[in-house]
């Protein structure tokens, strides 16, 4: 239980660090735009991937579920549409991005510190926190949301490819089905949930970066702890949002 | 001018330094000493703000830096040069960009001058045509080289070396002494030396510390610590074969 209390003490003193006034804005600027590329637009890939075959799996399950006849047919356009917009690309694509970004973070952080470049920067009189993690949060947070959106709409486009050229639904119907009561909001509450969960994924796995101590087998240890804490606080905070945001 | 006084620091149970006080030398080579886990890294890394005191004093011109504002401390560590023991260059930049990096930082040096200035200290350093690879892809000995190009592209007031030797050959060891002896000369810098290797000591220790158990066991300079009949001294100086001979053929 102690250990549970020190870390989240430590990462709050992180946290004030990080977000403090950066040595010189040029650079600071420049360390956003790098990290936007190596972080997000370095996700584009495994996102399109991930997210055209979630669209095009959940047309399948959907249209075998709904046997019944009193079922309308676009009823599959509108559960891939609210699946998609409400949980799996928001949330099952943070997931995966926690993995892929937050082990990234966490074993790039956890090498400089036991190299010694960590020490570097604070002996230069750097804010080594604020120079190191305050831009891979800033990036997350601006790019993740645009990463969802692209998600959402390669998964629908999935589901739109494989059912339609299957034969499973005709193109009609599932363009009826996705615009059918189409609520705006739901959109908002995703992207408000990506907004936080891009905090969860750059914040918990720099932290555990930030404090390793040992060699290489230490770092390692890190990158898992960063993102299987990450992941555990990203499906917390989707439950906390989606009852504050939804009810 | 750096002075550290009564400096006490524990791990746990551990006591790793207790109560050691110095007088760094102003404009020379000042250099700690002492065995493996003698407390020679956490003395310095305590001087240099990355380990906390448990009591005592580090003076820079006066200065206790334990007690100043975050802000102070960054100012007198804008005026700190450090050379690491594996070098701690970035590994995503070149070496170009490695020296020019603290100049980015602090400096409002246009890209010009910043080029010009990162060329005069590579080639300071008796290094040319590397500006464009990266760390991993030059020697150890280059890589300390650069790391001396990095810390003095910023012209700091005082220069740290934590084990400038480690890992290098002879040769090497020795143009690496003699760059650190020459940069303190040349730009009047307060230099303090981390070794335990004897050969650094006889070419370049001006003020030498010798830690043992944790304790400035014996200061003085590099003639002096030839001569001293202090036991745990002498065991440090005189441990390899050929510096036994040295001292019987001296004797």
């Amino acid at each position: 239980m102690n250990l549970f209390f020190l870390n989240i003490g430590r990462y709050f003193i992180l946290m004030k660090r990080v977000f403090s006034k950066p040595e010189k804005f040029s650079i600071f600027r420049n360390r956003i735009f790098e990290e936007i590329n190596i972080l997000g637009v370095g996700s584009l890939g495994i996102v399109a991937i991930i997210s055209t075959f979630l669209g095009a799996v959940i047309t399948i399950q959907s249209a075998f579920n709904f046997t019944n006849p009193i079922t309308p047919a676009y009823a599959v356009g509108v559960t891939v549409r609210d699946s998609l917009i409400l949980e799996f690309s928001p949330t099952i694509v943070s997931l995966i991005l926690a993995g892929k970004i937050g082990s990234s973070i966490a074993s790039e952080i956890g090498t400089m510190r036991v190299t010694e470049q960590v020490d570097a920067l604070e002996i230069m009189g750097i804010n080594s926190a604020g120079y190191l993690v305050l831009p891979k949060i800033i990036a997350c947070v601006l790019f993740n949301p645009i990463l969802i959106i692209f998600s959402m709409f390669l998964g629908v486009l999935g589901g739109y490819i494989f059912g339609v050229y299957t034969g499973i639904i005709s193109d009609y119907k599932y363009i009826y089905g996705i615009t059918y009561q189409f609520i705006p909001y739901n959109v908002v509450y995703a992207l408000i949930k990506s907004a936080a969960f891009a905090f969860i994924i750059a914040s918990v796995p720099a932290y555990h970066g930030y404090y390793t101590r040992g060699g290489a087998l230490e770092v390692g240890r890190s990158s898992t702890k960063g993102v299987v804490y990450s992941s555990v606080l990203i499906l917390t905070f989707d439950l906390i949002l989606t009852k504050l945001l939804l009810f | 001018m750096i002075e550290i006084k009564n400096i006490s620091k524990s791990f746990g149970d551990r006591k790793v330094l207790n109560d050691i006080s110095f007088r760094f030398e102003e404009g020379k080579t000042n250099m700690i000493i002492g065995g493996s886990g003698s407390g020679k890294t956490t003395l310095l890394r305590c001087m240099i703000g990355l380990n906390d005191i448990d009591s005592g004093e580090v003076l820079f011109n006066g200065r206790n830096f334990h007690n100043l504002e975050f802000k102070a401390k960054k100012e007198i560590r804008k005026e700190i040069g450090m050379l690491f023991q594996g070098g701690a260059l970035f590994d995503s930049k070149t070496v170009e960009e490695n020296v020019v990096f603290p100049l980015s930082m602090f400096t409002d040096m246009n890209e010009s001058e910043k080029r010009d200035r990162a060329n005069f200290c590579l080639q300071r350093v008796n290094l040319e045509n590397v500006n464009n690879l990266h760390p991993s892809e030059i020697s150890g000995g280059m890589k300390k080289r650069v790391a001396i190009a990095r810390a003095i592209s910023v012209q700091p007031k005082y220069l740290f070396c934590d084990e400038p030797n480690s890992g290098l050959d002879p040769k090497t060891s020795i143009v690496i002494d003699n760059l650190i002896e020459e940069i303190t000369e040349e730009y009047n810098i307060t230099t303090i030396v981390i070794t335990h290797d004897m050969n650094s000591v006889i070419e370049i220790g001006e003020h030498i510390m010798f830690i043992h158990n944790g304790q400035n066991w014996w200061q003085g300079s590099k003639e002096e610590i030839l001569k001293t009949d202090n036991a745990e001294v002498c065991d440090f100086v005189y441990a390899t074969k050929f510096m036994k001979n040295l001292k019987s053929k001296f004797q």
